[in-house]
């Protein structure tokens, strides 16, 4: 009885090592080619996503779409040599996993995301070799390369566009975490109401966090019921409630006039109700084109260390995503007026709210 | 079979199993499970780096194993200590950065700060239940959330609207060139020094005085303790008092070693939760602690490496490390199934 367990145990083990053992070689094999192809002269570039992770649909998605098409526009592989990127579960993973990318030669390092400083700053006066780009927030560092958005810029025509298309003349902004990224996205937001309709007042609510969807849920509830129109949203995950909220609202009765508008990347389908969709526009938030832009310059030679590199509207930073018809052609040209505007510096969108 | 070998046979039986499961799991999913053996091995033990690393992810788990199994052993289930982690942590942080020390009194007085935080956080429990007989797993869960939201607020109005406080002073870390130098620039910290000693502080107070024996004499059976004359109330408080201390070192751990400052956070951090397990895997007592928090530490230390050196994702690996632990923890099962296979054969 036992001697035949013994034996089934012993052939499963030599299967499973067959088995497992023609998978390694072919790896072996793809490795080795791999990095015949990348040669030092190619540029190889990783990130490291803050907790959000990698599909977040907002900033560490964007970032790692910029990534990819840098690494097919350069024929880079995904790998050593290439291009890569490690997810943090946890803030304490930040240092480790930009030291793991350090020591795997990589040439430019992302950290992604304001909560990433402190590690960046750590191991880049450590590495003093390697260089790294830290988006969302500034650092000093002669390897370090700052990548900031002008958020208000797009978030003031997402504003033009809340003012021009609400029908109740009641707009309102929920907000995630109180800190100076978010408070941009309000300040111009703001400023573009108020630039079509200076009487029009935004009903502004913080819900204190990027992850609880129930958060922006009560918000947005709290803000239709008195009559709001449209909520422009910037709490990442916590606006899914602002979305839930208005889908709900538009199941219930499909004449329900509620809208969004969503931030970051395109949240079109995040809106979409049967066969109507409650998402007005979605301001984008081009890191894609920022990372890229970055690895471009410092591919060439002229990483900006210690620089901090900004994106407007006049560099591609920012946008107003395709409204797919929910917003008419003569408000969109108004918006593409307002934007020229703005990206030739003819009005100055202002970063900070305005204290009361 | 006698008793001893199947004690040893059983973590390592456990552990292969787990293993064994895990690598189908991988199988099935497309990913070289040996591959990323190999990766999970090098990540906790590959370089001096990754070593360094490893120890500082097992130290807070250590305090936080050891403020459960503590109030573990006087009946107590203290679900606070991630609460009373995270006010140790602020605690720390703050003493750390607002005031300037020499080194010699400014380092102890910040752990002793983070002490006093999660001890005072296990003592409004631990009163409440000793009193009223509230029940302590209601009222330490819902101190975790006013510790979280709290600490958030005090991060706030400290730093001046910031989401994170400034740096402590160079004389309160635990940090040092010398250990960053051996293990090439890891955050490796003296607070496994610290962790250690503690181990070794409960150890003392259960086996070897007086009070030691009146708390787990309470955890065995609170009515025999009373009739024999014991402070059944007296003993409850000072156990969560204890236990507290123990996890608000665990968040010195955070402050004064790994991070140097506390940044506002919108969730738990998950080592008081963890350290349920860890003090359940180690049976209670502080030796077996240490090699739960060894376990746990290094795989979620290690498996990090899975996704950097064999390119199995994130989600993947927390499955086979999340049944590695599984197996380990339901050793009771593998200690039947093996002393059921000895009595066979003796039979036969």
């Amino acid at each position: 009885m036992s001697k035949r367990k013994f034996g089934l145990a012993l052939s499963m083990v030599l299967a499973a090592g067959t088995i497992l053992g023609a998978c390694g070689t072919d790896k072996d094999k793809g490795d080795s080619s791999s990095k015949g192809d990348a040669d030092k002269e190619s540029f190889s570039i990783a990130m490291v996503t803050d907790t959000g992770g990698v599909d977040d649909k907002s900033f560490n998605q964007s970032a790692w779409k910029g990534i990819k098409e840098y690494g097919a526009a350069h024929d880079l592989k995904k790998g050593d040599g290439g291009f890569d990127y490690l997810q943090s579960s946890e803030a304490a993973d930040y240092a480790p996993n930009l030291n793991k990318l350090v020591q795997r030669e990589f040439d430019l390092i992302y950290g992604i995301g304001f909560l990433m400083k402190d590690a960046i700053e750590e191991i880049a006066t450590q590495r003093k070799d390697t260089h790294f780009a830290l988006v969302d927030e500034v650092s000093d560092l002669p390897n370090v390369a700052s990548i900031m958005f002008k958020e208000q810029e797009g978030a003031f025509l997402a504003g033009v566009a809340a003012a021009k298309m609400t029908k109740s003349d009641k707009i309102g902004f929920v907000g995630g975490m109180k800190i100076p990224v978010i408070e941009r996205f309000e300040a111009g937001f703001v400023a573009g109401v108020a630039a079509v309709k200076p009487d029009l007042e935004v009903d502004i609510q913080y819900t204190g966090d990027f992850a609880k969807a129930e958060l922006g849920k009560a918000a947005a509830n709290r803000m239709y019921s008195s009559g709001v129109d449209i909520i422009f949203h910037a709490a990442g995950g916590s606006g899914n409630g602002v979305f839930a909220e208005a889908k709900e609202r538009k199941k219930a009765d499909a004449n329900a006039n509620v809208w969004v508008i969503g931030v970051d990347s395109d949240q079109y389908e995040e809106g979409q109700v049967g066969d109507d969709n409650i998402t007005l526009t979605s301001m984008l938030k081009r890191v894609d084109n920022a990372v890229k832009e970055v690895a471009e310059l410092a591919a060439k030679g002229e990483f900006p260390g210690g620089e901090v590199k900004t994106f407007g509207l006049h560099d591609d930073g920012v946008a107003l995503a395709d409204s797919r018809g929910a917003i008419p052609e003569d408000v969109l040209a108004e918006i593409d007026e307002f934007a020229k505007k703005i990206s030739e510096g003819e009005i100055e969108v202002p970063e900070f709210v305005k204290k009361k | 079979m006698s008793n001893r070998f199947i004690n040893i046979l059983v973590p390592v039986v456990s552990i292969i199993l787990g293993l064994i499961v895990g690598a189908i799991v991988m199988v099935f999913s497309g990913y070289d499970p040996i591959k990323a053996y190999i990766a999970l091995w090098n990540g906790i033990f590959g370089s001096p780096y990754a070593m360094g690393e490893t120890i500082r992810q097992i130290s807070p788990y250590i305090l936080a194993g050891l403020a459960v199994a503590f109030a573990f052993r006087t009946g107590l289930f203290n679900i606070g200590v991630e609460g009373q982690l995270i006010v140790g942590w602020f605690a720390a942080a703050y003493i750390g950065m607002a005031v300037e020390l020499p080194a010699i009194i400014h380092l102890p007085l910040a752990l002793l700060a983070a002490a006093v935080a999660g001890a005072l956080w296990g003592l409004i429990p631990g009163i409440l239940k000793a009193r009223f007989g509230v029940h302590e797993v209601i009222v330490t869960i819902m101190m975790n959330y006013i510790a979280l939201h709290t600490v958030n607020a005090l991060i706030k109005s400290i730093s001046g609207g910031s989401y994170k406080t400034e740096k402590i002073h160079e004389t309160a870390s635990l940090r040092s060139e010398f250990l960053s130098n051996l293990t090439d620039f890891s955050t490796l910290h003296y607070g496994i020094l610290v962790a250690l000693a503690m181990v070794i502080v409960m150890w003392f107070i259960l086996e070897k005085t007086k009070t030691g024996f009146e708390l787990k004499s309470v955890g065995f059976n609170d009515q025999a303790s009373q009739y024999a004359g014991m402070n059944v109330k007296k003993n409850i408080v000072l156990s969560m008092l204890i236990s507290g201390a123990f996890a608000g070192l665990g968040g010195a751990m955070e402050a004064l070693g790994t991070f140097g400052n506390i940044v506002s956070r919108s969730a738990f951090t998950g080592i008081g939760f963890d350290g349920i397990a860890v003090a359940l895997l180690g049976a209670n007592t502080p030796l077996g602690v240490v090699f739960g928090a060894s376990l746990f530490g290094s795989l979620t230390y290690g498996a990090g490496n899975m996704p950097n050196e064999a390119g199995v994702p994130i989600e993947i690996v927390s499955i086979v490390i999340a049944l590695i632990i599984l197996f380990v923890a339901s050793g009771y099962i593998i200690r039947v199934v093996l002393s059921k296979m000895s009595k066979k054969k003796e039979a036969k």
